[in-house]
């Protein structure tokens, strides 16, 4: 396979990171080699908090070993990434759902997991939150709008989940549902899609290391904008593939059509994975705006996979991306 | 009134700028500055054109005579603002290679008649001054200058087509039944004139 070398240079870690974020980074390695990782993995999260709004329940996660999953990129601000969402359900505005997604009530919550299982279930939120060991993963994400944001987020594999459903032969494919109640999300007034908002997986993205099941940004629960309680967070596809606030997880045989999909078939293929060289009808994906750069910073490349072609390019060898967008 | 008015209403026409500008290096334009700006700007244009186009119902409608004498300002700051609105696509957006904006504008439909719409206010602009009536005569001034009307018509398509992939029209039909009863306004008097 054909690997293309990135036109977008990569700085060294250490021009990037903030000073003080690095120096911690030294002293988390000291702890660890003091073997005082356990206990002092909660205040080392806490020293963090100067990034933090510090208003929600901290949740913090050991730094993930799984290749790929710590971006050297630097984190966007607490702020940016919790005041410019795109979450149709609190309406289309980017501060829309900062301002009105207190009315999500995130307990009691339920995930219902079934379809081609052989144990499927109702989970509750907290049982999800025990499944397996939280942590933190510092991941692009880019919108296919043209903006990008590096997240810090807080939670695990998905295929830690999926590996406990034990799916049969048949399932293909994961579908994800997020809640549509008209009573907590007054977006949902507007035909901007049919509602509930649905999206899916190949069954081997799903179990790629990286697709993360997210609970939390910054070492702390997730802000009901972002997504609460519990979320999708897909790196290497454009933003609208991470559904939010899941209460479904659906195991099946058939290929699914996608709220997008189902909306604007010719703008939002299935994978919608991100590449710079297939263009969204109405504008070029060759290159991304960062949000925090300010007024006057350049646009920055676009990578292919949203640089995670290392990780995840085989899961699309042969396949023709301009076809298959 | 007569000596204040105008500096008044040239002020006042400035303020959105004034505050754009302040934010833009206070950092109070949101996460995205270049997002804002260039909707912002956008916005104020359809402002400027639906104020414009309504200057001669109301006056009409009201008696309001004086009006008139504000009109001419107030479509300069249309084209003014939408100058500002191409700038910030241009150089946010494009980065100003010219290139490749020549390449995006025949590529996304919105995009062409957004451009469409403020290359029909330029000839507009450039002959809006006294001499320029005298020049051309006041039938063809005025005949060029119904050009107006078909930059409200690409606006209104630059705006809808812009929003079209949300289905969220809220703020483009807003516009529309404003410039379609200030359009429609003069049809109907155009009709009501000949019978």
């Amino acid at each position: 396979m054909l690997i293309r070398k990135s036109r977008f240079p990569v700085p060294p870690a250490s021009e990037i990171t903030p000073q003080a974020v690095y120096e911690q980074r030294r002293e988390f390695l000291k702890l660890m080699a003091a073997g005082a990782a356990g206990a002092s993995l909660a205040g080392w999260a806490g020293r963090r908090a100067h990034a933090q709004s510090g208003k929600l329940a901290k949740l913090t996660g050991a730094r993930s070993a799984v290749p790929g999953a710590i971006a050297a990129d630097k984190p966007t601000s607490y702020k940016d990434i919790t005041t410019y969402n795109n979450f149709y359900e609190f309406g289309t505005d980017k501060e829309d759902p900062a301002e009105r997604a207190h009315t999500l009530r995130t307990r009691p919550w339920t995930v219902a997991v079934e379809g081609e299982v052989r144990n499927p279930k109702r989970y509750d939120v907290e049982e999800l939150l025990k499944l397996a060991p939280m942590e933190e993963r510092i991941y692009r994400m880019r919108c296919v709008e043209g903006w990008s944001m590096v997240i810090p987020w807080v939670g695990y594999s998905l295929s830690e989940l999926i590996r406990r459903l034990e799916p049969t032969g048949n399932a293909k494919f994961v579908e994800f549902t997020t809640l549509a109640d008209p009573k907590q999300m007054p977006g949902l007034r507007s035909p901007v899609l049919s509602w509930p908002y649905f999206e899916a997986l190949r069954l081997d993205e799903a179990n790629h290391p990286l697709t993360l099941l997210a609970f939390g940004l910054y070492g702390e629960v997730l802000p009901n904008q972002n997504g609460a309680p519990l979320r999708l967070v897909v790196p290497w596809k454009y933003g609208f593939k991470s559904a939010k606030s899941l209460v479904k997880i659906r195991f099946t045989d058939k290929q699914p059509k996608t709220s997008w999909e189902h909306s604007a078939p010719h703008e939002y293929g299935f994978y919608s994975n991100v590449n710079p060289q297939v263009d969204h009808p109405r504008w070029s994906q060759a290159t991304e705006r960062r949000i925090g750069g300010g007024l006057f910073e350049a646009k920055i490349r676009t990578q292919m996979f949203n640089g995670y072609e290392k990780q995840v390019g085989q899961l699309y060898a042969g396949l023709d991306l301009k076809k298959f967008y | 009134m007569a000596r204040w008015g105008k500096p008044a209403v040239f002020a006042a026409s400035l303020l959105p700028f004034a505050w754009l500008l302040w934010a833009s290096f206070n950092n109070a334009l949101g996460a995205n500055p270049a997002e804002y700006l260039t909707r912002s700007t956008g916005d104020w244009t359809l402002r400027f054109l639906c104020l414009t186009l309504a200057v001669t119902p109301v006056r009409v409608i009201g008696g309001l005579n004086w009006l008139l004498r504000y009109r001419r300002m107030l479509g300069l700051f249309t084209f003014f603002y939408g100058v500002l609105h191409l700038l910030c696509y241009a150089g946010f957006d494009m980065g100003f290679d010219l290139g490749e904006i020549v390449r995006d504008i025949p590529k996304r439909p919105f995009v062409l008649a957004g451009f469409t719409g403020l290359a029909l206010m330029v000839p507009l602009a450039a002959t809006s001054f006294n001499a320029a009536i005298r020049w051309l005569g006041a039938k063809r001034w005025q005949a060029l200058h119904r050009l107006v009307y078909v930059v409200a018509v690409a606006a209104l398509l630059h705006f809808f087509w812009m929003r079209g992939a949300k289905n969220n029209f809220a703020e483009p039909v807003v516009y529309l039944a404003i410039l379609g009863s200030l359009l429609g306004y003069r049809v109907w008097r155009r009709i009501k004139v000949k019978s």
